[in-house]
């Protein structure tokens, strides 16, 4: 049973299970609801005994409901950079909740189908995912929790603007709805521009892989809801439902172009990525980043067949800075991260060819 | 007008509130791009926040008046939790819910700005607001108590603490 951070290693979670409705395209469907206590200050004012008290009163409501036994308790606040680093590469925390200060924590189940992050920005940050589009399952699943939770705990609510959180952007529903998709034909034939202008004129936002002003990398964009009051949750997903087919119809659309007006095109640059990876000595996070997306395009479509994509969710995962630290067993220098990198790669993709 | 770091025309005029005095800032639309999207170490969301605020002044008024309604909004203090609208416009984070009346009327523009409404729609708590907001009262008179208790006020400070100990055993 998961229930350790080294128990985490062995799998890559949820979110790369690689399964789910569109899941060539739609990498995974996300849900946060941002909520907070009533009879405590926001987490940015808040003294060390307020936090405290308000971890102490969530982890006894936690430890106390019917799933307590679906959930491990992490304290964020005691863990080494490279473990709460390990979480944010997992996406089981936020960068914010990683890099903050004092009493912190976060409950996480142990299918690493949703976490519970206490004194984030909010006093709670509820959030679940689900590998592939699947808006209502991730709905249901989040709801369960947080209706557990509403009766419970008093939260902050208005009758006028609803959850009261710490930020005015998040105020009402409190909630996030964001899939996460892979966009790399959209990109090679430069329709990204247009296809993120309109979303933005349909108050979504589009971010890259780690949420909150990280870059688009590798060819991953994640997007979201904006508008947080005035529009209720399932008009939030009923837009989602509506606006990412579109998206990912034009994706699909863009590669088959690519299939049928350049073909050896395509294959070169797919194989290429896929030399390299075999073969490199030292290469960075980013460049690898680039490459798989590369690959996973093309076992999706059908131009590499030895590669399950289970396996190109693993090295996605495990190449990236605090996984690959953690399998080495020891802090590593940028440097020694890209050689250690290389070698995992050739190792991983190297068993492939001996079985064939 | 010209754009102050170019020769083009000036399309965007700014009204910088980040620091304590506000200043203006005449900008074309490529400069003005730059200076919103960099610079700063805040993140998109509380720049945004900041200058959404910035922009109401600076639209629905006279720009010396918009300066002397802005430091009229900053000095305003939340009651419960304390802080101050310039500490929550320059941080983008407010203090505590009842931030969300103490500064009612600067919020409910910026919430209008941010999501084109003002109106909650969708799930609600299990419990009425009246509960919640009767909770809140907690966190003013946790701070009233501390400092009775630092001016050696006791008889105040137990007064307070008895009435804290009412609202925590009311049953919710």
């Amino acid at each position: 049973m998961i229930s350790t951070l080294d128990d985490l290693m062995r799998g890559c979670g949820e979110w790369l299970r690689g399964e789910g409705p569109e899941n060539d395209i739609v990498i995974s469907t996300r849900i946060r609801l941002a909520r907070n206590l009533a009879d405590f200050p926001f987490t940015s004012i808040a003294t060390e005994a307020d936090r405290r008290q308000i971890l102490d009163r969530v982890k006894e409501v936690v430890n106390n409901s019917p799933f307590r036994d679906q959930v491990f308790y992490v304290d964020v606040d005691t863990l080494s950079e490279l473990d709460r680093h390990f979480l944010v590469e997992r996406q089981l925390i936020s960068r914010e909740l990683a890099e903050g200060q004092g009493s912190r924590g976060v409950f996480i189940d142990r299918a690493e189908r949703f976490s519970i992050m206490i004194n984030e920005e909010d006093h709670l940050r509820v959030q679940a995912v689900q590998s592939g589009f699947q808006l209502e399952p991730t709905w249901e699943l989040i709801r369960q929790w947080d209706d557990y939770l509403d009766q419970h705990l008093v939260f902050a609510f208005d009758e006028e603007w609803g959850f009261l959180t710490a930020c005015p952007t998040n105020v009402g529903t409190g909630m996030r709805v964001s899939v996460m998709l892979h966009l790399p034909a959209s990109v090679i034939t430069r329709q990204m521009d247009q296809t993120l202008r309109s979303l933005e004129k349909l108050e979504l936002v589009v971010r890259g892989l780690y949420g909150e002003g990280s870059q688009a990398m590798g060819d991953f964009y994640q997007v979201s809801n904006q508008v947080t009051l005035g529009r209720s949750e399932e008009e939030l997903i009923n837009k989602m439902a509506q606006v990412v087919p579109a998206v990912v119809a034009a994706e699909r659309k863009a590669r088959e172009f690519l299939l049928a007006e350049g073909h050896e095109n395509l294959h070169d640059r797919v194989s290429r990525a896929y030399g390299i990876l075999k073969t490199a000595q030292t290469i960075s996070a980013e460049e690898t980043l680039h490459l798989l997306s590369s690959v996973r395009m093309g076992i999706h479509l059908g131009l590499i067949q030895e590669v399950p994509i289970q396996l190109l969710n693993e090295l996605f995962l495990f190449t990236q800075p605090a996984h690959l630290q953690k399998l080495a067993g020891s802090e590593l220098d940028s440097a020694d991260r890209n050689i250690e990198r290389a070698r995992f790669l050739r190792r991983k993709l190297g068993e492939l060819s001996k079985k064939i | 007008m010209k754009c102050q770091r170019c020769d083009r025309p000036a399309t965007y005029h700014i009204t910088e509130l980040t620091g304590p005095t506000p200043v203006e800032v005449h900008l074309c639309e490529q400069h003005a791009h730059e200076y919103l999207s960099g610079g700063s170490k805040a993140t998109v969301e509380m720049t945004q926040v900041a200058e959404q605020v910035a922009q109401h002044y600076a639209k629905h008024m006279a720009v010396g008046q918009a300066a002397e309604e802005m430091r009229r909004a900053d000095q305003q203090t939340c009651p419960y939790c304390g802080i101050s609208f310039y500490k929550f416009r320059s941080q983008g984070r407010l203090g505590c819910p009842y931030d969300y009346k103490a500064f009612r009327e600067q919020l409910e523009f910026l919430l209008a700005n941010i999501h084109g409404e003002t109106r909650h729609k969708g799930k609600r708590s299990s419990k009425p607001p009246e509960v919640a907001a009767r909770r809140t009262e907690l966190i003013r008179l946790r701070r009233e108590m501390r400092e009775a208790v630092d001016a050696e006020e006791y008889e105040r400070a137990s007064q307070i603490r008895d009435e804290i100990r009412r609202i925590e055993a009311e049953v919710v």
